[in-house]
């Protein structure tokens, strides 16, 4: 069975709402939308105060190369365009809207029927993407239509399709394949068309049997759709990691996948391009899993974009544990623990993972024992000691010099660390710094 | 005794080409510098811009005059002696110091969430608004203290916010360079010390910013009706007291709706009117500053809001 070659590690997968089945979250009074929903600049709103939209309306449009376009998650009238906090505390701009019923656009067809015609040209395909605001929801929210407008010169070989979910607790993706299996294949023969390349695989972790014979029996109803079973180890579901376990290919230091001929999207992604592109339904809702191991009940919940998380918990569990230590936006290895719980859920949420105090505290800090532990986690053949040292010391450019700039910040060092250092934390601060420098060097 | 001779005549050999050699490569250096180097305080702080004491007197000499370039660790009296040194005149300055523009307080109610990552300032400006939930304050893991070559700035340890000795402090830069979010100015020490300011850098609307801070700027402009210089402006909801103009009067402290305004070093209310530290400013009653360390040790004091 497949992996990939480097570093890794195996913390325990905690998927305890695997078998909770996919709910639709209910509508609230009000919904706040970010404009920045996606990596990039954020979009520009084009409603003003008092407008009434319609589910599917487009609310933000897409000015800048790197944007995607933002729609009315519901329908009613805009209350205001302000500044909004986000779950971290910072002021982003924002659309408020008062949800008044439930009305959709007329265009977006809303029967359960699965349309599996697609007559589109490839460059169709893209503009249909870009226009319905498709981002990647593997968690980096990278805007669709960029990643599948193959540059000159460059030509896509392998469609690798992320279902990999190596982070723990996480299962959006396990529920999406087990319940949508038919709309991802059609979602991936319309990716292949756009790409024309001729096979596209899916990775799935082993610890996933079912979502595996599942999309097993699917794909072998569809052309050029390969199932590839993965030896299970972290971050399987980093690109780099998974285009390595999968083609054996690895992407040079500074370049992107496409420089090696793949392209990878998440598996929740296809699903959002199949309702995108044969049921016109622009990117309004996510998959997000509710879980932690003292919560009363696990979910999995379809949820408009722009519920807040308190929202969100209180319709789910009521209320949080007495003993919640953090709420972490995403999963427990890359995820972000949120401070301010009145925030928006933005496109590319995956999950509310509420951890217990007694899991949440760090361990001590002691002295580096130079175990080397660390640089055989590391997955992208780094040094983090080395980096720890440096940074400790402001020497960021020889960071730099030592590639600080390829960490993809998987985790997989502090999780190893014996000593329990910050060894993560230091490598952001140094790749912060350094990209600071680079830039402060670009502008002279 | 053949010994002898050889080893002998080899260093007579040796010791005319090194002769030649280092004559060719002589390096003549300006005494001067030297000179220089001697009177400036050697702390290394670089807070001229270069990269230490003696770069800094290295670049007095290669420029021939003291144009633009300052040691402000030093202050005057330090560039009076560069004047002698190099023949010219120095340019008197007014002596500034630094001063941290926020309320912050991390403990008790004001603090909000509990942040057990790297103790960097900038790391935890890159994550979140910060402990006190204000995302323009201070994140008050110590940034400009560790910066600070003179202990002149420490982490107050009941407030865990970061505290300015005026004696210690050269207004060398180090902390304002090293604060991600721009908090640390440096302001003119002013006349007896005395300072007005805003305390505070919070760039919302009122609404938003009062309910993140009590003491926060709400940008209402009651500050910039009162003053008589018109040396305050509210720009981006944020009043700002433009050093050069402000007379500390004080008018502006007790207009004030949050006690964001703040006067450090006034004397406490007395019956007899301060005199007016300017020849055109009228007579000015001192401001109802309250005072909770006893003079005369000039310390920092905040107006507290009732």
């Amino acid at each position: 069975m497949k992996t990939f070659a480097m570093g890794g590690v195996h913390p325990n997968d905690n998927k305890i709402s695997t078998e909770a089945a996919i709910e639709q979250f209910p509508v609230p009074s009000q919904v706040v939308v970010l404009m920045n929903q996606h990596l990039g600049a954020p979009a520009t709103p084009i409603v003003a105060k008092g407008d009434k939209v319609k589910v599917g309306q487009l609310i933000g449009e897409a000015q800048a190369f790197m944007c995607a376009n933002v729609h009315s998650p519901v329908s009613g009238t805009v209350s205001k365009i302000d500044i909004c906090k986000d779950p971290f505390g910072l002021s982003k701009p924002a659309i408020y809207i008062d949800v008044e019923g439930d009305e959709w656009m007329e265009t977006i067809d809303r029967t359960p029927d699965i349309k599996r015609e697609c007559n589109l040209e490839p460059k169709q395909i893209v503009d249909k993407l870009k226009e319905m605001g498709i981002v990647g929801l593997g968690g980096a929210t990278f805007p669709a239509h960029i990643k599948y407008s193959v540059p000159e010169g460059k030509k896509a070989e392998y469609l690798i399709i992320n279902a990999v979910e190596c982070e723990p607790y996480l299962t959006s993706d396990h529920r999406v394949m087990m319940e949508h299996a038919e709309e991802i294949c059609i979602g991936i023969s319309i990716l292949r068309k756009a790409l024309g390349v001729p096979n596209a695989y899916i990775g799935i972790e082993n610890n996933k049997p079912e979502p595996i014979r599942v999309m097993r029996e699917m794909a072998a109803k569809f052309e050029g759709i390969i199932v590839e079973p993965l030896k299970l180890k972290y971050p399987q579901g980093a690109e780099k990691q998974l285009i390595n376990a999968i083609t054996g290919r690895r992407v040079p230091s500074g370049k992107l996948p496409i420089d090696v001929g793949c392209v990878v999207s998440n598996v929740g992604t296809t699903f959002a391009v199949y309702e995108a592109i044969q049921k016109n339904k622009p990117l309004i809702e996510n998959i997000l899993t509710v879980t932690g191991k003292k919560l009363p009940s696990q979910h999995n919940y379809q949820v408009r974009i722009g519920i807040s998380y308190n929202d969100i918990i209180k319709h789910s569990i009521g209320e949080l544990p007495e003993t919640t230590g953090k709420v972490i936006s995403g999963g427990p290895m890359m995820g972000k623990a949120m401070c301010n719980l009145d925030g928006p859920t933005v496109k590319g949420a995956s999950s509310v993972l509420v951890i217990d105090e007694s899991e949440a505290v760090r361990a001590k800090e002691s002295n580096c024992i130079r175990c080397g532990k660390c640089m055989h986690a590391c997955p992208m053949g780094l040094e983090p000691y080395l980096f720890s040292a440096l940074i400790k010391n402001g020497r960021y450019e020889e960071a730099g010099a030592h590639n600080i700039l390829d960490c993809i910040e998987c985790g997989c060092c502090f999780f190893s660390c014996p000593a329990n250092k910050p060894l993560l934390d230091e490598v952001r601060l140094g790749k912060n710094k350094y990209r600071g420098i680079l830039a402060a060097r670009s502008k002279k | 005794m053949l010994a002898v001779i050889v080893l002998g005549a080899l260093g007579i050999i040796f010791a005319v080409v090194l002769y030649f050699v280092a004559q060719k490569f002589k390096v003549i250096e300006d005494p001067l510098i030297d000179e220089i180097a001697e009177v400036l305080p050697g702390a290394n702080c670089g807070g001229c811009g270069k990269a230490g004491c003696r770069a800094l007197a290295e670049a007095f000499v290669k420029q021939g005059s003291m144009e633009g370039l300052k040691c402000p660790a030093g202050g005057d009296a330090v560039m009076q002696k560069v004047a002698t040194l190099m023949g010219c005149t120095a340019e008197a300055s007014e002596p500034q110091v630094a001063v941290v523009r926020c309320n912050a307080c991390f403990t008790g109610e004001r603090s909000k969430v509990h942040y057990d990552g790297l103790k960097d300032c900038s790391f935890a400006n890159s994550l979140f608004m910060g402990e006190n939930g204000c995302q323009f304050g201070c994140l008050g893991l110590g940034n400009c203290a560790a910066a600070c070559q003179f202990d002149a700035l420490v982490m107050d340890p009941v407030t865990g916010a970061p505290k300015i000795d005026e004696e210690k402090c050269t207004a060398c830069s180090a902390c304002v360079k090293a604060c991600p979010r721009g908090i640390i100015e440096l302001r003119n020490k002013g006349r007896k010390n005395r300072r007005v300011f805003v305390n505070c850098v919070n760039k919302e609307k009122g609404a938003v910013a009062r309910k993140t801070c009590e003491n926060a700027c709400i940008g209402c402009g009651k500050c910039t009706k009162v003053c008589p210089k018109e040396a305050i402006k509210v720009e981006n909801n944020l009043a700002y007291v433009d050093y050069n103009l402000c007379i500390a009067c004080g008018k502006c402290v007790n207009e004030c709706p949050t006690g964001a305004l703040v006067a450090v070093n006034f004397t406490p209310v007395k019956p007899k009117p301060v005199e007016a530290p300017a020849a055109e400013a009228p007579k000015v009653e001192a401001p109802k500053v309250e005072v909770n360390i006893p003079q005369p040790e000039p310390v920092e004091v905040k107006k507290t809001n009732e």
